[in-house]
Parts: C-alpha cells; sequence; structure tokens
C-alpha cells in the first residue's frame, strides 16, 4: 500500500516538523507549510491525501484555507486542529466540509487513526 | 448651621446624583422639599385668609354697628322731641292764658286735669312770682304753695334765659320727676314763671320702645354723669354712672370699651342738645359680634383644615417621591455594580482563556517532542538506559496531561461566565460549593450535616449562578457560626415543581430588624468589611431562576435559609 501523503499546516515551527517526523516514523509522506498561502501553493503541485490544518493561523485562516482547498479538489480531506473551548470553529469546520477535528494538544494515535478513516473515506 | 446651605434645593438635587447612598442625604432633600411646598402653599394660604379676616370683619363690624347707631340717633331725636313738646305746651299755656287767670286755682286745676288727661307724666303746677321767687298759686299733690324759690339755680336760669329743663330729681313722693319752668314777661315788665314736674316714666316708655335684647342696656345721663333713669347693669336712677362717657360733640358715637366688671361692650353713645343730657346703649360685644365670631372660627377651621391637608399632602406626595428616588438610585447603583462585577469576571474569563490558549501551544510542542522521542526510543535497538528513558518520557508527558487538566479548568471558568441553562443535581452541586469551604470547616472544627434527599429531582438552571447562591449563603453562616459550630444543609421536594434547600446555622443569628432588611441592597453588619450586595445579588439571582427565597432567624439561636428553585427553568 502507499504511503499517505498528508500536509501538515501550523504556523508553530518546532510543533509542525516534530509532528511530521513522527508521522514519517509511522510510515507516513508529510509536508509542511508554515501557513495558509504556502499550504495552497503545495496543493496545487502536489495535492495530498489529507490536511492538517491548525485553526488559529496569522494571515490567512485555518477555516478560509478549508474552504478555498475545498474550492481547489473536494476530494482532498482535511482534519482540523483546534484549541480546547473553541468547539465552535471545529463545528463549523465541519460544516464547511473538514472530515474531522482535534481538539490540541492531541493524541498522535488518535491523529493516526483519523487519517487512515479520512484516506478510506476519499475512496 | 449655615441656612442658606440648609435649604438649598440645588445643592440637594445635585447631591442625589453623586453615587453614594448616605440616608442622610435622602432626608436632608426630602425636608428641604417639604420646607418649599409647605411655604410655598401655606403662605398663600395665609395671606388669603388675613385678607378675608380684614374685609369680613370690617364689613361684618359696619353692618352690626350702622343698625344700633341708628337706633341711639333716633331715640335721641324722641327724647328731644319729647321734652321740646312738654316745653312749647308749657309755653304756650303761659301765653295763652293771663296772670289773673292762672292766679285763679281753679283755671290752673282745670289746666293740669286737661294736661294729665291729654300727656302722660304731669304731676303739678305751679305760679311763681318772677321778682321774688314766691309760688303764688299751685295745684297737685304737694303743699307747696308760698314756697321761695328765688334763691334756687333753676330760677336764676329761667330768669336768665327764658326756659328750663332740669335734670331728674327726686320728688316728695320719692319718684323720679323733672322740673320744666318758663318765664312770662308782661308788656309792663311785671315777669312770672309757670312751672311744672313731669315724671319719667315717658323716658323709660322711649327707652323700652328701642326694643334692645336681654344682654343690651340703655339709659341717659346727665352732664355730670349720674343716671337719669334706672341702668339694666350699672345702677339705678340718680346714681352715679361707673362708666366714663367722653363729653362734646353731637353726632352718635360708637367706641368698643371694657366696663367695670371686665365684659367687652360695644358703647353707643349721643348728646342731647338740650338739657344736657347723653343717651347711651350698651351692647355686650359678643352679641354684636356673635355673628363674626362664628364666621371667624368658621374662617379659622377651613384654614386649619386647609393647612393640615396640605401638609398631609406634601408629606405624602415627597415621601413616595423621594422614596423612588432612592428606589430607582438603588436600582441604578445594583446595576452599576453588576455591571462592574460582570466585567471583572468576563475580564478574568478573557485573561483565563487568553492564558490557557497561549500556555497550549508550547504545550503541543512539548507533547509532540516527547512524543516523537518515545517513538524514537521505540524504533531503536535495546541500549543504555533505554527503561529510564522511557520512565522520564511518560513523567513528561504525565506532566503534560496535567498541564493540560489546568488550561482545560481555565477555559472551562472562562466559559461559564456565560448565563447557561442546563440540567444539574442539586444534591451534586451543593456537595462541589461545600467543596471550597472544606478547609475552613475543618480548621475550625465546624460541623457539617447533610440531609440531602436522595431521589431529589434534576432541575434546570445555572450552574455558575447557583453555586454563587450557595457559596454565598454558606460563607454567610461560617461567618456567622462560632469554632465548632454546626451547619446543617437539607433538601427536599417541596412540590411537584419545586425542589427546596436549607441552611440553617446555629450562630449568632438577626434581629427582627435586621432580618426585614437583609435582602435590601447596601444593607450590611460587616460595616466595612461587606458591600451588602452579597445577599441582595444572591435574592437577585433566585428571583431571575424563577426561585424564590426566605430567611428566619432568631438572635443568639441562629438562621435558617431556605431557597426553592423550579424544576423547569422559566428563562
Amino acid at each position: 500500500m502507499d504511503r499517505i501523503k498528508i500536509l501538515l499546516v501550523d504556523d508553530e515551527h518546532e510543533f509542525v516538523t516534530t509532528l511530521a517526523e513522527r508521522l514519517e516514523l509511522r510510515n507516513m509522506k508529510a509536508t509542511i507549510a508554515m501557513d495558509g498561502e504556502t499550504a495552497l501553493g503545495h496543493i496545487e503541485n502536489d495535492p495530498p491525501q489529507v490536511v492538517v490544518l491548525d485553526v488559529m493561523m496569522p494571515g490567512l485562516g485555518g477555516l478560509e484555507v478549508l474552504e478555498k482547498i475545498k474550492a481547489i479538489d473536494s476530494k482532498i480531506q482535511v482534519i482540523l486542529l483546534t484549541g480546547h473551548g473553541a468547539t465552535k470553529d471545529g463545528i463549523r469546520g465541519m460544516q464547511l466540509g473538514a472530515f474531522d477535528y482535534l481538539i490540541k494538544p492531541i493524541d498522535i494515535e488518535e491523529l493516526v487513526k483519523k487519517l487512515n478513516e479520512a484516506v478510506k473515506g476519499m475512496i | 448651621m449655615d441656612l442658606k446651605k440648609w435649604f438649598n434645593i440645588k445643592e440637594s438635587l445635585q447631591m442625589l446624583t453623586d453615587v453614594d447612598s448616605s440616608l442622610d442625604r435622602y432626608r436632608l432633600f426630602q425636608r428641604n422639599i417639604r420646607i418649599l411646598m409647605i411655604v410655598l402653599t401655606i403662605v398663600p394660604l395665609i395671606m388669603m385668609a388675613l385678607i378675608n379676616y380684614h374685609q369680613y370683619q370690617s364689613s361684618l363690624k359696619q353692618e352690626m354697628i350702622d343698625p344700633t347707631k341708628l337706633l341711639v340717633s333716633k331715640t335721641r331725636h324722641s327724647f328731644e322731641f319729647f321734652l321740646n313738646e312738654r316745653q312749647s305746651l308749657i309755653k304756650s299755656i303761659s301765653y295763652f292764658y293771663s296772670l289773673n287767670d292762672l292766679c285763679d286755682e281753679k283755671t290752673l286745676n282745670h289746666i293740669l286735669f286737661t294736661l294729665k288727661k291729654e300727656f302722660i307724666g304731669f304731676v303739678d303746677l305751679g305760679l311763681i312770682n318772677g321778682s321774688d321767687g314766691r309760688q303764688i298759686c299751685y295745684v297737685g299733690p304737694y303743699n307747696l304753695l308760698g314756697k321761695n324759690y328765688a334763691n334756687q339755680d333753676w330760677f336764676q336760669e329761667v330768669t336768665l334765659k327764658g326756659a328750663y329743663i332740669s335734670t331728674v330729681f327726686m320728688g316728695y313722693r320719692k319718684f323720679p320727676h323733672i322740673a320744666i319752668a318758663v318765664q312770662r314777661l308782661e308788656e309792663n315788665g311785671e315777669s312770672w314763671i309757670l312751672r311744672t314736674t313731669i315724671d319719667t316714666t315717658m323716658f323709660d316708655n322711649l327707652i323700652a320702645a328701642m326694643g334692645l335684647d336681654a344682654e343690651s342696656d340703655a339709659f341717659v345721663l346727665n352732664n355730670k354723669g349720674i343716671f337719669q333713669t334706672d341702668s339694666r347693669l350699672y345702677g339705678k336712677v340718680l346714681e352715679q354712672c361707673p362708666l366714663k362717657i367722653p363729653t362734646g360733640g353731637h353726632a352718635t358715637y360708637v367706641v368698643e370699651k371694657t366696663d367695670p366688671s371686665g365684659n367687652d361692650i360695644l358703647l353707643a353713645y349721643t348728646h342731647l342738645t338740650y338739657p344736657e343730657y347723653t343717651l347711651v346703649v350698651v351692647k355686650p360685644k359678643s352679641t354684636v359680634l356673635r355673628t363674626w365670631y362664628a364666621l371667624k372660627s368658621d374662617l379659622f377651621l377651613v384654614f386649619l383644615a386647609g393647612a393640615i391637608l396640605i401638609i398631609i399632602v406634601v408629606f405624602r406626595l415627597t415621601g413616595i417621591m423621594v422614596n423612588r428616588i432612592r428606589e430607582a438610585d438603588q436600582k441604578r447603583e445594583i446595576a452599576f455594580r453588576e455591571l462592574q462585577h460582570h466585567h471583572k469576571l468576563s475580564s478574568i474569563g478573557r485573561l483565563a482563556a487568553g492564558v490557557a490558549h497561549e500556555i497550549n501551544n508550547p504545550l503541543a510542542i512539548i507533547n509532540e517532542k516527547a512524543g516523537l522521542i518515545k517513538d524514537l526510543i521505540q524504533y531503536t535497538p535495546d541500549f543504555e538506559q533505554k527503561e529510564k528513558f522511557s520512565n522520564l518520557l511518560v513523567a513528561i508527558l504525565q506532566s503534560v496531561d496535567r498541564c493540560r487538566t489546568i488550561t482545560h479548568r481555565l477555559l472551562g471558568f472562562a466559559k461559564r461566565m456565560e448565563v447557561e441553562i442546563e440540567s444539574l443535581d442539586l444534591n451534586e452541586l451543593l456537595e462541589e460549593v461545600l467543596g471550597f469551604l472544606e478547609k475552613e470547616a475543618l480548621y475550625r472544627n465546624i460541623d457539617i450535616g447533610l440531609e440531602l434527599a436522595k431521589d431529589l429531582s434534576r432541575i434546570d438552571s445555572d450552574r455558575g449562578q447557583l453555586q454563587q447562591v450557595f457559596l454565598n449563603i454558606l460563607n454567610n453562616a461560617m461567618a456567622a457560626v462560632d469554632d465548632e459550630g454546626r451547619i446543617l444543609i437539607a433538601t427536599w421536594e417541596k412540590d411537584a415543581d419545586t425542589v427546596a434547600v436549607s441552611i440553617q446555622d446555629n450562630g449568632c443569628g438577626m434581629s427582627e430588624e435586621t432580618c426585614r432588611h437583609i435582602f435590601e441592597p447596601f444593607f450590611t453588619t460587616k460595616r466595612e468589611h461587606g458591600t451588602g450586595l452579597g445577599l441582595s445579588i444572591t435574592y437577585g439571582i433566585v428571583k431571575k431562576l424563577g426561585g424564590d427565597i426566605e430567611v428566619t432567624s432568631k438572635e443568639n439561636e441562629g438562621t435558617t435559609f431556605k431557597i426553592f428553585l423550579p424544576k423547569k427553568s422559566i428563562a
């Protein structure tokens, strides 16, 4: 089976690089983007299967990026990362077409499970 | 005190706009408004009453006095007419008859007989020699023939003036009389005098004809103040009159006087032209002015009733008005403080949320880094101290978890700022609140007893607000009891729609007076320590949630608060 292609979008460099490394260790192909614009560029050039997207980002916000991704290719699955107490953002994201949302700090095993479900859902 | 400041309404009004709840301020304001309103209404009333009083007094007095004056004048004319008539009559006789005729006792007797028959009061008739004063002929009841009048005053006067009317004197019969004498001069130079005495019955008749009421008096005085007729009040005929009547003037005068017995009287008098008599009418002032007095007391009653009514209305109105203002002020102040309180809490909430979010990011990084290390260790073959590294990582991840719990709690607190109705278990909530007070209770050895109904219905209410309510009441209970005191918390189903909670302490208790005011805003017994808002806010919350709160207390025995909450939210 092919490695799942993932795009991680979060403005927190340390977080996103470490998460990418952990996913690589779990046999996934993770690309990093530090902001919404870069992320959209990646999606145009090399569309991933799943995007893990932080809701709170400077510049283009997570929900806006989500809308744009869905506009480019509605098949790309998006998992949102929200802070605690921002459940509303998560629900709003689901309404906009996100696959699911996770509350930070996340549990890696749960994320892996969701990623797998997302890919399955795509097929 | 500075009077100007005391009554300064503007200042009072300004004072009210300051945010300050001193009761003195309202009392001062209320007093000033009352004074102002009473002055503004009573002063015109007094002025009107005074004007009315004077107008009525002068017009009524005139109305009372004028008829008396008229009566006196009329009676004076009657007197003058009577005396002139008698004098003319005697004068006529002296002209109609010659000296010789009159010297005849028979003729004289005939004349007296006719006079007595036609006129009232004639007693006798005498003829006196003008030169020596000897009575030369006399008819009448006394034996006066030959009596010499030469040395008497009246004889001098009649020879000088030609006529004379005497003042009243007692005759031989001890009956009041007057004498009238006229002189007749013959052409040969000789003179003779015709003299008659008349009793004063006619005087009494004339006075009786005045028709005075029983309390009034009328009499005639001579120029020396001697009674010429009987007075009902002041003496008999020929006695000295105790009243001093002013002399001079021929009009009718009315004066107010006090008589020797101290009665206020109205004195109407007039002087006759001749003889020098004075006709006097005395009326007690009380009878003359009876109508006036009645009117005066009516006026006074109306004034008094008006004034009392005004004062009552002013007092009630200002009371209501100032109370309204005070209530409005209090409401405003409570709203202001609640807003402040709310702002404070929401600031804290925002701060907590901010802190939680900010900490969440580095926490996520630590989580991931530690996770990565854990992953790496897992994918690496055994190495020295692998076990220890693993344990250290578990400890780090556990700490991250603890931090996560803290941030979640902070966010939860921030969330609680918003009013939210949820289904909750009141017993659970009470136990939660007690958790806050456990340490203090333990430290002070306070026994907190729980009698919670086992199958208490869940209610729809606001958790945060209810926590505040119970925390507040429990805090008060803790403050009221001594160390080793006792607080009993009970819950029960009051009826199908209501659950009840009672919080009972065996603390210092409150007086009835305190009990009555306990839910009023700004009422505090903690002096400088309390805002006096705690229980009023508590009351406000319970009411807002559709519930009710009541308090019973006895000094030195304890206090019980009962809170009733609806099972279904009314919000």
